[in-house]
């Protein structure tokens, strides 16, 4: 029993559909918990009053922007050597999460900047950044919309997830060069200078599961509509 | 593959598009700078080297699509990929004629249009050496781009939202090594980045367009 | 060999594959690469170039430099400074022909060769790969005519059409 198997679609959906309602669940009480303790439950930065507690949909959002990314070009890599199409449709379905997600974090990092610095958006590198991975999201689910044949569009956007992970990051670095920044040291840092107070560590971290869980069943469920799709589609070729 | 290189260079010229629409474009964008942001020269002289690095860009990305899109129509594209010839010689050789006749031109134009923005002195020397370094990253990663989007009918603005993050990179140190020219700071790093760049390119990316032309062969 | 069988059972796909342009889903093929020259339904052919250009042009893509034969060959003299755009359908297929006889390869894959041709250049067709085989080529070629080729072989397709109830793709085994 290898976890190959699961490349399988039936294999997959007989598995994902057992996970997803015990993954709901979870999901539901690690952001309930993680977000009515963070914004209820800790006391206000001396410093950045309440609206630093937007920081506990800031970061999980961040962070799953950027693994979700990281998850597409795995599964795009898996794909392009092992042909298993439940990879290709994985990656297909992650996307669009990852965009929002981005998005969000984009967006809380605008309502958290506004009393913090005066202003809602600048040209900071980490912002920066999240801007580009956004538009390369857009590019990637655009040209899975592009093309007809569903193992072109999985090959042609898993060589560009490839090589958009490499443009992007160089970005990064480019990016970095180009500007300095507004942001504080990363948040879950050892630095004791500047992490993020010990009353809020532990509600981020069940904030960041609960995204995390909450991203999980996502892709789980938008590639099991991918799936069936793929199947409709089989089955409407074999009966003509 | 010397031979691709020379007939696509042939048809760039015979082909009345290719070769001057950069120019003209290049000339345009350039001229809407001032009716745009005003006609201060002062202020055109801070946006100058920005404004011709990305003026020169975005020309590039016009001809892209004609890298691969009319072999891909005739079916040479077809025999050209059972010919001797590796898929990524081909993307070279084609990636190569796109920037003589596109990226070439338009650094030469370049120096000109930089009077009209009143780009200071010291900076021409340093925008023509970025922009000589640079546009030959540009013609190779378009044509990736190029090389993903030939099958699609009417492709270009998504081959543009493909490419265009891209080349963030690319524009990045072509841009600030001008930049610091003009503020009296080195511009030599940026560049040195800049040519790496290139050079990482110009390398790999034809590898990478002969896969995207593979899948798209099918 | 003479691929029949009606139109989209697959001779355009087989050929492609033989010429290793689309990929099999399954099954395994052994054929060395160098050895072919394939030709599509579209023509190859550049408008822009005159017909000594195109033809110099595959001359050194496939390092042959016998264009000067291949043009007496197949007549095209008289047109080896007209522009492409100009020539006519026979003359197109006659340019492709030159095409691939200067890559001087042993296999010759052709889809569908004859369409709008008249009977003189589908003539000419056959001739030409009879000539090919006799010195020692193969030529694999898909088309709807009756073309007088001695050592033709025939295949028909439309035996190769799965039943209507095989499973072959991945999504359709199973329930869910």
């Amino acid at each position: 029993m290898s976890f190959w198997e699961y490349a399988n679609p039936v294999k997959f959906m007989g598995l994902s559909g057992r996970l997803i309602p015990v993954l709901s669940v979870l999901t539901a009480l690690s952001l309930a918990v993680g977000i009515l303790w963070g914004f209820f439950g800790t006391p206000d930065d001396y410093k950045q009053g309440s609206t630093v507690k937007i920081i506990f949909l800031h970061v999980p959002s961040a962070m799953i922007a950027i693994n979700a990314w990281i998850m597409m070009m795995v599964t795009s890599l898996v794909w392009l050597i092992r042909r298993h199409h439940v990879s290709a449709l994985a990656a297909k379905a992650a996307a669009p999460i990852g965009l929002t997600m981005t998005l969000i974090a984009l967006g809380t990092g605008a309502i958290w900047g506004k009393p913090m610095w005066g202003t809602y958006w600048a040209w900071d590198p980490r912002l920066t950044s999240f801007m580009i991975l956004a538009v390369f999201y857009l590019g990637y689910i655009a040209l899975w919309n592009a093309i007809e044949d569903t193992d072109v569009a999985a090959d042609l956007t898993s060589i560009l997830c490839m090589v958009g992970s490499v443009f992007a990051l160089l970005s990064r670095y480019a990016v970095n060069f180009w500007n300095q920044g507004l942001h504080q040291g990363a948040s879950l840092s050892l630095d004791k200078e500047e992490h993020v107070d010990n009353a809020f560590y532990f509600p981020l971290l069940v904030c960041i599961a609960g995204f995390v869980l909450l991203f999980v069943i996502l892709v789980l469920i938008r590639t099991r509509t991918e799936i069936r799709l793929r199947r409709a589609a089989s089955l409407q070729a074999r009966n003509t | 593959m010397l031979a691709l290189f020379t007939r696509d260079l042939k048809l760039a010229f015979r082909s009345g598009g290719g070769f001057g629409l950069a120019l003209a474009f290049f000339l345009i964008v350039v001229m809407f700078v001032p009716f745009g942001v005003g006609s201060d020269l002062t202020l055109l002289a801070r946006i100058a080297p920005g404004i011709l690095w990305i003026g020169a860009l975005l020309a590039c990305l016009l001809s892209l699509d004609r890298i691969f899109q009319l072999d891909h129509e005739d079916g040479t594209l077809d025999v050209l990929a059972t010919s001797p010839l590796p898929l990524s010689g081909i993307t070279a050789a084609k990636a190569t004629a796109h920037w003589v006749t596109t990226g070439l031109p338009l650094t030469l134009a370049a120096i000109p249009l930089g009077y009209l923005l009143n780009l200071p002195e010291p900076a021409y020397i340093w925008l023509f050496a970025s922009l000589a370094i640079g546009t030959p990253a540009l013609s190779f990663i378009g044509a990736f781009g190029a090389a993903v989007t030939v099958g699609i009918k009417r492709g270009g603005l998504l081959l543009s939202l493909l490419v265009l993050p891209l080349y963030i990179p690319t524009l990045i140190f072509g841009a600030v090594s001008v930049i610091k020219s003009v503020d009296g700071l080195n511009p030599l790093p940026s560049l040195i980045l800049l040519a790496g760049l290139t050079l990482f390119s110009v390398v790999l990316m034809p590898f990478a367009s002969a896969l995207a032309l593979k899948a798209n062969l099918n | 060999m003479i691929l029949r069988g009606p139109n989209g059972v697959g001779k355009s796909t087989l050929l492609r594959v033989l010429a290793g342009l689309s990929q099999q889903s399954s099954g395994t093929l052994e054929l060395d690469h160098e050895e072919i020259a394939y030709s599509g339904h579209l023509d190859a052919v550049k408008f822009q170039l005159t017909v000594a250009e195109n033809l110099s042009f595959w001359a050194g893509v496939y390092g042959t430099d016998t264009t000067a034969q291949v043009i007496a060959h197949f007549g095209l003299n008289d047109l080896a400074d007209r522009y492409a755009a100009n020539l006519s359908a026979g003359q197109k297929r006659r340019l492709g022909l030159a095409r691939m006889t200067l890559s001087d390869r042993k296999i010759w894959l052709m889809d569908e060769p004859t369409t709008s041709l008249d009977a003189e250049h589908t003539g000419l067709i056959a001739q030409s790969i009879s000539d090919h085989c006799a010195a020692g080529g193969i030529a694999v070629l898909s088309t709807h005519l009756d073309l007088d080729i001695p050592s033709a072989k025939t295949l028909d397709l439309v035996q190769f059409i799965p039943a209507k109830d095989t499973n072959t793709s991945v999504f359709l085994q199973g329930s869910f």
